[in-house]
């Protein structure tokens, strides 16, 4: 089969160049170096199936950067028919040297400019015929955003395919030949691109003058991010509200009656069991769904390099750096997107670290167990206090984490990060990146929450003639087992196999609470407040919202991680430390005599 | 004047005269347009010792002091 493959900088646009080449829903983001993956897709030009691939951004052909060995090793060992290189039209005063590189692999070359519409909008023009004719290549403006000027592409692209019917390896020597390419670069970039001596006072920077004011920056972020989630949950619950009255539907309507006449093991396994717990862990799809829409406005805004810059000087002084201050934040929201969110580090050990720091986030499952237990316990006022002091040691235990794993995790990788022009992504983007992340989502996670499912529904429901989540249940069993270790915490049996139900998804707390005190949701409030004083509660608290976060982040941890070690690590840590700082707080609140 | 780039305060600009980095942040600053004989400015500073905004050609990044005081200038009268 025919191969072309597809090189660029990071942040020109390659991604959102490719979806729209092949027709796939590549991921797109205003974020250097987002691509890991090779991608790749088969589509008919010039009357046969061609493959194109698209190579991860990089910027030098010499670099020792992950990214860049990737390519160097992709275009050493697999012929193509020929590359397309797509550099950013606004830059060109630095890309072209990437071209210029890539010459002397001599291989059959076509240059794609994108960003032509922002070209445009900062004043510079650029001569393409003469461009082309300094280069020896084809070279075609297009604007990969708004879909202009396809049509070139792709038949600059067909009569390469023409002209090269047989797929040639490049040129070896090209490889370690340090280039000598400044003179060349300066030559051809002086000839032909035009750009204005003052730029245009754009918006960009007037936002940056606000956005980035040396102390208004920071609250002005946090402000932005807090309306963000907001909307999130402002759209999405309702959604989620929806989800959940359907699922109920489907249940009483269909499932139940299905199933009347089946053993009630059976009927529990797969009602109270599969059912259940996979349904409660849907519900929660519109919110992720929209959680990433609104991600992706952020994203491709150029916001999150904003926030990187606000917050490096503090996050440095830990250990990590400005990304991962950004990536802890979306944590907020929900910790696995975030964390899948880390690929865009080089350096492992400053990865692993951002990792480890992430689940510390109070992430929305948390939230609403939280909101549930200061709304029954303590006095309105008092309860928003709690909440803000919750949302505060949700800070203090990331860092401390930081600072204790950060020798082990020590990295030098240095944070040179593109400050891209503010942008904002169409509306079809956004429906891609919604859906493509979620699926992502569902496919990496759906194994994990179907065992976490089924084991908890054992665990709790035998042996089968006896009350589900009783003392003669295995749960049951397992709670008075771990009654020495929750004991000194002030969590009694009860609450602590709520705890074991949290460890698959913070969402069922308080629904395996309801089970387990035998009460509706709405009379929950009541039990739970006549049943335990303040110090006991927020113990518990202490508990939920430092110990794991999750099945699906761990599953995440692994994913990403590819080490089980670390993954028992990133579980084992915050389970102790959840032990420790309750244990400390519980004891020390009752020796205070409360 | 020579300086190192960390040096420099905000809306102060200069030319790049050498860049002591070590061969991979070198090629990376290189793509990014931090290259010898260039003009860069700095547009604003974090506070708390925060990282430099700085703008070469058309591209504005950020760089962390450390790796700022790595490049040398020229600073423009």
């Amino acid at each position: 089969m025919k191969r072309i493959a597809l090189l660029g900088m990071p942040n020109t646009g390659k991604s959102t160049f490719f979806n729209r080449l092949t027709g796939a829903g590549a991921r797109v983001g205003n974020w250097p170096g987002i691509t890991v993956d090779l991608l790749s897709a088969k589509v008919l030009l010039a009357g046969s199936m061609v493959e194109i691939i698209d190579l991860p951004g990089f910027y030098n052909l010499h670099g020792f950067s992950d990214d860049e060995q990737v390519v160097r090793h992709f275009l050493e060992s697999q012929p193509v028919n020929g590359l397309v290189v797509i550099l950013n039209a606004t830059q060109l005063d630095r890309q072209l040297a990437l071209l210029l590189q890539l010459k002397t692999l001599k291989l059959p070359i076509t240059l794609v400019l994108n960003m032509a519409d922002e070209a445009k909008q900062m004043g510079v023009k650029i001569d393409v015929e003469r461009l082309s004719a300094d280069l020896g290549v084809p070279v075609n403006m297009i604007s990969a955003k708004y879909g202009h000027g396809f049509g070139h592409v792709r038949s600059a692209i067909e009569t390469v395919l023409r002209d090269h019917p047989q797929a040639v390896l490049a040129n070896k020597q090209a490889f370690n030949q340090d280039d000598n390419i400044e003179a060349e670069l300066d030559r051809i970039v002086s000839d032909t691109v035009t750009t204005p001596i003052t730029l245009p006072a754009d918006l960009s920077r007037r936002l940056d003058k606000v956005l980035l004011h040396p102390w208004l920056g920071l609250p002005l972020f946090f402000i932005t991010v807090f309306l963000l989630f907001q909307l999130v949950y402002g759209i999405g619950t309702p959604l989620q509200t929806g989800a959940g009255w359907l699922l109920d539907q489907f249940k009483s309507g269909i499932l139940e009656p299905a199933l009347a006449h089946a053993p009630a093991a059976v009927k529990s396994f797969i009602v109270d069991g599969l059912y259940d717990g996979v349904g409660t862990v849907l519900t929660f799809l519109p919110i992720i769904v929209v959680f990433f829409m609104f991600m992706a406005v952020i994203e491709d805004s150029g916001y999150l390099a904003r926030a990187a810059y606000l917050m490096d000087a503090i996050m440095a002084r830990m250990g990590l750096d400005g990304r991962s201050f950004v990536m802890q934040l979306m944590g907020f929201g929900c910790n696995v997107p975030a964390l899948m969110g880390t690929r865009v580090m080089r350096s492992r050990a400053l990865r692993l670290l951002t990792m480890m720091v992430i689940p510390f986030s109070l992430c929305s499952a948390r939230l609403q167990v939280f909101l549930f237990f200061t709304t029954a316990i303590f006095a309105p006022r008092a309860a928003a206090v709690v909440m803000f002091s919750l949302y505060l040691m949700s800070f203090l235990m990331a860092f401390l984490t930081a600072l204790v794993w950060r020798g082990k995790y020590r990295s030098h990788e240095p944070l040179l990060l593109e400050l891209p022009p503010y942008r904002f992504p169409t509306i079809k983007q956004l429906l891609a990146q919604g859906w493509q992340q979620s699926g992502h989502f569902i496919r990496g996670a759906s194994g994990f929450i179907i065992a976490g499912v089924v084991i908890v529904w054992a665990l709790t429901h035998y042996p089968f003639n006896v009350p589900p989540a009783s003392t003669t249940t295995l749960a049951g069993q397992l709670a008075n087992w771990m009654e020495p270790i929750f004991a000194p915490l002030g969590i009694d049996r009860l609450l602590s196999i709520a705890l074991l139900f949290g460890f698959m998804a913070k969402e069922i707390v308080i629904g395996a609470l309801a089970v387990i005190y035998g009460a509706g949701q709405n009379n929950l409030s009541g039990i739970i407040a006549g049943q335990l004083d303040w110090v006991q509660a927020y113990s518990f608290m202490l508990f939920t919202l430092i110990y794991t976060p999750c099945l699906s982040t761990i599953a995440v941890l692994r994913q990403e991680s590819k080490s089980n070690w670390f993954t028992v690590l990133a579980v084992a840590w915050p389970l102790g430390l959840a032990w420790l700082v309750s244990f400390a707080f519980y004891q020390g609140a009752r020796a205070l005599g409360f | 004047m020579n300086t190192s780039l960390d040096h420099l305060l905000a809306n102060q600009s200069g030319t790049i005269t050498a860049i002591d980095a070590g061969s991979e942040l070198t090629r990376r600053m290189s793509a990014l347009g931090l290259r010898l004989g260039r003009r860069v400015e700095v547009i604003r500073i974090a506070p708390w010792k925060g990282p430099l905004q700085i703008r070469i050609g058309h591209t504005e990044l950020m760089i962390r002091r450390v790796d700022a005081a790595k490049i040398n200038i020229l600073l423009n009268a």
